[in-house]
């Protein structure tokens, strides 16, 4: 008889099979990190200064992943594929959790990638915290690839409505992170946007975790913000899906 | 095998479904007929736990459609009228995962992946991306993902739409060679009324969201329309006379007598001495039209039209 890890595996299984099939759409998915490190990046002062931009890129290139996966949901309820899964006996939040779970192949991969091209021009990762760092962003996007997939089945039959929402939050959540450049000279209000932002928590976490400074308050504040918003993504995420037809 | 009970899914002020009650036993092969709009589909996907009634209830293999989910969902196979395949994925690779998603192991999801790709003809399509596939292979793999787990009960949501001619002839055919060998228990819905006439033996005529008629199509047209005879006369004073003799009806030196049993019609009038002897039979669309007022052709047609362009 099967389980909800099961039917959660099956899920998985078959998201990442694509990915598999054709490794080389983890990096299409990814030239808009890859821009910004390779146009931005030398325009940053100091020679530190990659040490505290490609962390934030990884988070980036997280985010931007993540948020647009729910398009392949929304192109599956439209061809009548995802329609095929709901008839089968799959529980409905396996449907849910293995889709996101699967955004973790793809967004280790591309952190993998990103991290190699940037050690030849100086970045120097420690590995420990590189890797703690890894399992606070796996959370992130867990989260994050949920509330796409929420989107999508919201959007259902409104494709505009998924883009439009995806876009609209992209850029205020990627730019009030300090993705780009620091937010500690801003405004006051700039900066109490930031502080409700969940992703400016993750990016100052994997900024310290990467320099090997582990055992920081960021640390933990990272790690609430990612298993917050993996929370608030997998419930709202499956009640939705609970509710598709 | 399916038993529902003043079956009703209202969508807001429209009554899609409308008190439905409908019995299939096990074995048969059952069209849902009617134009489109009709409700064929909204009881489909209440049939396969889709969506939820408004009220009513139906039971399939055995179990409740609201309250055992997932016994109905392992029971049943369901051919929606979309694309069950992901475009991204190879045909194997969802055939396996489909097998998978009904409890199978990797091993005999495997095997029974490769048994339907040989029987359905996808052997040489089954390991390229979805999306280069034809309208007819997709449709073909649709068919083995719902027949991944030999279900005892199969449910086609008009199977054939978009096809061209060859490809609707090619799934029927699978179709009823699936009843002969497994004995697998089908509803289809369809607007084609040949595809009707010719594959199920019984009819269901569905209209507003009602059943208007249910039997074989045989039975469906000899009472409801019935054949025509046309018995043609050298004068009209023949045909005055075989007019009052059979008690048809008289249009100048033409006969026109409506029965169940054409053929024995016109043997019996032959004494009469006609000249000419025509027999019409009814089409399911006299069917239609006699109860409904509507005619099913003109959407199938125009539908066949482009299917061949």
């Amino acid at each position: 008889m099967t389980s909800l890890v099961t039917d959660t595996r099956v899920v998985f299984s078959r998201e990442l099979r694509p990915v598999l099939r054709d490794p080389f759409s983890v990096i299409f998915s990814m030239v808009q990190p890859l821009f910004f490190l390779g146009l931005f990046a030398p325009l940053l002062p100091g020679d530190g200064s990659l040490q505290w931009f490609v962390p934030g890129i990884i988070v980036m290139s997280c985010l931007f992943g993540s948020s647009m996966t729910g398009s392949n949901l929304l192109f599956e309820i439209q061809t009548g594929s995802h329609e095929r899964m709901l008839v089968t006996p799959l529980r409905r939040p396996a449907l849910l959790i293995g889709r996101a779970l699967k955004e973790i192949v793809p967004m280790f991969a591309q952190a993998a990638l990103i991290v190699a091209v940037c050690v030849p021009f100086g970045f120097e990762p420690h590995l420990g915290g590189a890797l703690l760092g890894l399992l606070i962003l796996a959370g992130f996007c867990v989260g994050l690839g949920a509330l796409s997939y929420t989107l999508a089945l919201a959007s259902k039959n409104k494709e505009w409505l998924f883009w439009t929402v995806q876009q609209t939050l992209l850029f205020p959540l990627l730019l009030l992170a300090g993705v780009l450049l620091p937010i500690e000279n801003g405004p006051g209000w700039l900066q109490t946007l930031s502080k409700i932002n969940p992703m400016t928590y993750v990016v100052s976490a994997e900024r310290a975790l990467f320099s090997g400074d582990v055992l920081a308050r960021s640390t933990l504040e990272g790690l609430v913000a990612a298993v917050v918003v993996c929370g608030l993504g997998l419930a709202v995420g499956v009640r939705a899906m609970r509710r598709s037809d | 095998m399916i038993q529902t009970r003043e079956l009703t899914k209202r969508f807001k002020d429209v009554r899609a479904v409308d008190g439905l009650d409908l019995t299939v036993a096990r074995g048969e092969l059952v069209a849902l007929l009617g134009p489109n709009g009709a409700g064929k589909s909204t009881t489909l996907r209440m049939l396969t736990t889709l969506i939820p009634p408004t009220s009513g209830s139906a039971t399939v293999a055995g179990f409740d459609v609201v309250r055992q989910q997932r016994e109905v969902r392992l029971r049943i196979g369901y051919i929606g009228q979309g694309n069950g395949a992901g475009h991204s994925q190879r045909g194997r690779d969802e055939l396996i995962s489909q097998g998978r998603a009904y409890g199978m192991g990797v091993r005999a999801a495997r095997a029974r992946a490769g048994e339907l790709i040989d029987s359905l003809g996808l052997g040489e399509v089954a390991d390229r991306t979805v999306s280069t596939l034809s309208g007819g292979q997709r449709r073909r793999l649709d068919i083995a993902m719902g027949l991944i787990h030999a279900p005892e009960l199969l449910f086609l949501d008009e199977p054939s739409t978009g096809l061209d001619p060859q490809n609707r002839a090619n799934l029927q055919e699978h179709i009823v060679r699936l009843r002969a060998e497994h004995g697998t228990t089908i509803v289809l819905t369809t607007h084609y009324l040949d595809e009707a006439d010719s594959m199920a033996e019984r009819v269901v005529v569905i209209d507003h969201g009602r059943i208007v008629a249910d039997d074989t199509p045989r039975r469906l047209k000899a009472v409801h329309v019935g054949d025509r005879v046309i018995l043609g006369f050298a004068s009209e004073s023949a045909a005055i006379e075989a007019a009052r003799e059979t008690g048809g009806t008289r249009h100048g030196a033409e006969v026109r007598i409506t029965g169940e049993d054409g053929p024995r019609i016109a043997a019996r009038s032959a004494v009469l001495g006609p000249i000419s002897i025509e027999v019409v039979r009814p089409t399911l669309d006299d069917v239609f039209l006699t109860l409904t007022g509507t005619s099913l052709r003109e959407g199938g047609a125009a539908e066949l039209v482009e299917a061949r362009s």
